[in-house]
């Protein structure tokens, strides 16, 4: 087995522990590379067929081409696709910066589809390598009854055994690719020829290496136009890849208060 | 967490075949880990162009001496640096080997993260500060190793500077710290000087250290073997589920062990039940050609329709794991309520889990202290030897036969409490499977009840010989069949006359006895019939196996007659024999019968005329289920 192999095995192993032990579960789809990858292992996990919801909390402000791709591959993938609307920016949190504020929106809307359908499980295309508090995630990884995350008691574990019984109303996070590194992502894209939007290869000097809402989320200087390139640009880029990412940057724990609200 | 140094060392490099290792650096805070690391990075050429200068700047700002350990720090903070790091694991390279470098922080919940960290070390680097010399979490470090099953241990005794690289000093702490860990039954690969600040005997031997003749750090670390590989060891692949999508029954799983290919056959435990692989499916491309090896997550189709479940283990016949009702276990325990002798839990062993009950805490030992505390319970942070029994069967191997398979985590109110490993499994009845497809009544069970107007059970009359067992049991079985019932005695004595002619009186045989009178009485009850056993079962844990088997059908009647009046009556004269001593293995005259503690129903027959002790038994039975109060329709429900 080779590197992407191993990545795969353990991931579809964590589906399928998902899928067996909570009752209700949903895959948030960002549309973006690391949830379409996750989409993928879903079907491989399952023979073909994603036997739980595709969630996409929409803030209404992605870009054109991503809204394209969640249609047409909604469609393709046979998803059982349930988008779900944001609250307007004047009910969340005003003392976040701007850009987090924003952010906010999103762990609100997440919280209206909870409560809508009653999941018990959220499965999240976080990783570890993309930012230092998500590092410390659990693969399943319980959320308190507002979706909070206390990062001081997160339960023990090992040998991939999960804790899976969260209490009642709340839920957990599972993080099938959290042990993927986005270069591991791209790789993967590229092997099982698992299609993405264009936005991701550079356009006039620049591209987007994360995806989020326009308004919010900034193209990276590169000339990578294929998924080639990209893997070589990552190889020594020195630029994180959240780099474009407002909310990360506009003071230190804002990504962190996000987080520990519920946000991915 | 994964440090992805770049451009030096990517993640683990696609298409090589260099062994990679898994070691865990554990030591007392302040001996010196964040030093060695950031020293290892720099010696190994695994750090980015310009960290060390700019390392070095900072230093220079701060007006501070270079210290390694701020790489570490400095790596934690400068998250915008182009670096992504994971306080957990490090990525290094040596000449032969890639390197895993789990970090155990070595804070108050260090049991809990190194757990978790290093439950999957093939190798672990100990280190011990060359002025303090070895201390208490020196010694609980060690011990966590030795319970984890790591047994490649290179020891490095830091900070020789600070005691003039004496090789006297380093003699006493080798020569103590490789006694402790003889002790647990581990050798240390190899024992090594070294200032790491100054890199004495990290890469290089300085100097400093000249009288010393054996390997450095990244010698050490370049000697440690990878884990034995998994797909060497016997076939085992757990179910993790069974899906129907399509027209295809698939078995999903990850092959902890061995490999698999089409037409191998195999069996499926703990029933023993033996197939033929169909398929190995996949997706997008189905079926897949060729050998699918451990690690891989597979789904196979079978020859034919088994009943399968989620738990089960599908192993090679041949090679199947034992079956088992009762393990004994080393284990940690993380929760904040001590673990104690007859406490319920719930057990994992991959994705089978059963109710168990703790039989016996065998040793507790507070990994600090090293003392075997009093075996009454194992406190949080502690480990400890248990013996537990199993409310269903599992198959399991122990550790040392299969590391993936033969260990177990421990839950408690749906969270894991703590976790081990299988020292020894007590195989049960079907350790070499056979091809048994157990078959179905063609009735069902409230086609009987509809009947009998009872539900099946097991009714255990447990007592001292002589106690009015065998009378009571008759008298019920007489009442019941009045009463329309379907009542079935099975007295221990006759059983022993031929279904048990085989056993002895020898504990094991004991329990055996009552182990197959447990099993038929089952089978009768879930058959909507009324077993009647009558035994004198002394053996509690026998009892308990009885109430396992039988589950929610039993129902425990100790027939509490005083041992006096017993003797007295002495009905088939056995009491007299053993007194002459004619009768070996006699439950009455010792000390040997042991009370039920939670039977459903006491009665002692001196105090009671058997009428009035029937009256009882069959009102226990109305309000425990098994008898109908009323007449109920239940045809009509049918």
């Amino acid at each position: 087995m080779d590197h992407l192999d191993q990545l795969e095995a353990q991931s579809i192993y964590i589906f399928r522990e998902a899928f067996a032990r909570l009752k209700k579960i949903a895959l948030l789809w960002s549309l973006g590379k690391d949830s379409n990858v996750m989409i993928w292992l879903a079907r491989k996990a399952f023979f073909g067929k994603m036997p739980f919801p595709a969630l996409h909390v929409d803030t209404g402000k992605k870009f054109p081409e991503m809204y394209r791709f969640r249609d047409h591959y909604g469609k393709e993938w046979d998803l059982d696709l349930r988008v779900e609307p944001c609250p307007p920016i004047d009910a969340v949190d005003p003392t976040l910066p701007p850009a987090a504020r924003s952010a906010a929106r999103k762990t609100e809307g997440l919280k209206m589809a909870l409560a809508k359908y009653g999941f018990d499980g959220l499965i999240a295309g976080i990783r570890r390598d993309e930012e230092a508090t998500r590092a410390k995630e659990r693969v399943f990884s319980p959320r308190g009854l507002e979706g909070n995350w206390d990062v001081r008691d997160q339960p023990p574990e090992f040998w991939d055994h999960f804790n899976a019984s969260p209490p009642q109303g709340a839920h957990l996070r599972i993080h099938p690719i959290l042990h993927w590194t986005e270069a591991d992502i791209w790789a993967y894209t590229k092997r099982e020829n698992i299609p993405i939007i264009p936005l991701y290869l550079a356009k006039d000097g620049k591209r987007y290496r994360s995806l989020g809402d326009q308004d919010i989320t900034n193209p990276v200087a590169s000339t990578a136009t294929s998924i080639d390139e990209i893997l070589i640009e990552l190889e020594q880029t020195k630029v994180p890849e959240r780099a474009g990412r407002a909310l990360d940057h506009e003071t230190e724990d804002a990504f962190e208060r996000l987080r520990v609200a519920g946000y991915l | 967490m994964n440090m992805i140094v770049t451009p030096a060392s990517p993640a683990t490099p696609n298409g090589t075949t260099r062994p990679q290792v898994r070691i865990v650096i554990v030591g007392h805070v302040d001996h010196g880990k964040s030093t060695l690391v950031g020293r290892l990075l720099h010696e190994t050429g695994s750090l980015p162009d310009g960290k060390l200068e700019m390392l070095k700047a900072v230093s220079a700002r701060r007006g501070m001496p270079f210290e390694w350990s701020f790489l570490l720090d400095a790596l934690q903070t400068e998250r915008d640096q182009g670096i992504t790091i994971d306080t957990t694991q490090i990525r290094f390279r040596t000449n032969s080997r890639d390197i895993v470098l789990i970090d155990a922080p070595g804070h108050a919940e260090f049991l809990r993260n190194m757990i978790t960290g290093a439950s999957q070390a093939d190798g672990a680097v100990l280190i011990i500060d060359a002025l303090e010399g070895v201390r208490d979490q020196t010694r609980r470090h060690g011990y966590l190793l030795h319970l984890l099953g790591v047994k490649q241990v290179a020891v490095v005794v830091n900070k020789m500077d600070r005691v003039d690289f004496g090789a006297e000093r380093f003699k006493a702490i080798s020569d103590e710290i490789s006694a402790h860990l003889s002790g647990l039954g581990v050798t240390p690969t190899a024992v090594i000087p070294i200032s790491a600040r100054d890199g004495d005997g990290v890469a290089a031997r300085t100097d400093h250290i000249s009288w010393y003749k054996g390997p450095t750090v990244v010698e050490a670390l370049d000697l440690l073997e990878p884990a034995r590989p998994l797909e060497a060891l016997a076939l085992r692949l757990p179910v993790q589920a069974i899906y129907k999508f399509d027209d295809r029954r698939i078995v999903a799983g990850r092959i902890e062990s061995g490999s698999l290919i089409a037409g191998d056959e195999i069996v499926i435990m703990p029933a023993g039940k033996i197939a033929k692989i169909k398929t190995v499916e996949s997706w997008p491309m189905t079926p897949v050609a060729g050998r699918q090896g451990a690690g891989r997550s597979v789904g196979i189709t079978l020859d034919r329709e088994l009943f399968i479940e989620r738990g089960d283990i599908i192993a090679h016949a041949g090679s199947a794991p034992r079956e088992t009702r009762r393990l004994r276990a080393r284990i940690f325990w993380l929760h904040d309520k001590p673990l104690a002798k007859g406490d319920q839990l719930l057990v994992r062993c991959g994705p089978k889990e059963s109710r168990a009950t703790v039989v016996a805490i065998e040793k507790a030992v507070d990994p600090g202290e090293l003392s075997s505390t009093e075996n009454k319970a194992i406190g949080r942070n502690h480990v400890g030897e248990i013996d537990i029994s199993l409310s269903n069967p599992i198959a399991a191997d122990p550790y040392t036969d299969n590391p993936r398979t033969g260990r177990l985590v421990i839950e408690v109110s749906g969270r894991i409490a703590g976790g081990g490993l299988v020292l020894s499994v007590d195989a049960g009845q079907r350790a070499v499977p056979v091809d048994i497809v157990p078959v179905e009544s063609a009735l069902r069970p409230d086609e009987r009840s509809a009947r009998y107007r009872h539900n099946g059970a097991v009714v255990w009359f447990t007592g001292l010989p002589a106690s009015g067992k065998s009378t009571l049991a008759k008298a019920l079985e007489r009442r019941l069949f009045s009463n329309g019932g379907s009542p079935i005695l099975l007295d221990g004595d006759t059983l022993r006359a031929g279904l048990n002619s085989d056993l002895g009186f020898s504990a094991a045989d004991r329990s055996e006895n009552i182990r197959r009178l447990a099993e038929v009485a089952t089978h009768l009850a879930r058959n909507g019939h009324i077993a009647i056993v009558a035994a004198v079962s002394p053996a509690r844990e026998d009892r308990a196996t009885a109430r396992r088997i039988a589950d929610t059908a039993f129902r425990e009647i100790h027939v509490a007659t005083p041992a006096d009046v017993c003797e007295e009556r002495d009905p088939k004269g056995h009491y007299k024999k053993a007194r002459a001593g004619t009768l070996q293995s006699f439950t009455g005259i010792g000390n040997d019968y042991e009370k039920p503690q939670a039977a459903e129903l006491v009665i002692d027959t001196s105090t009671r005329t058997v009428a009035e002790a029937a009256d009882e038994i069959e009102q226990m039975l109305k309000t425990t289920g098994v008898l109908f109060d009323e007449l109920v329709d239940l045809a009509a429900n049918i």
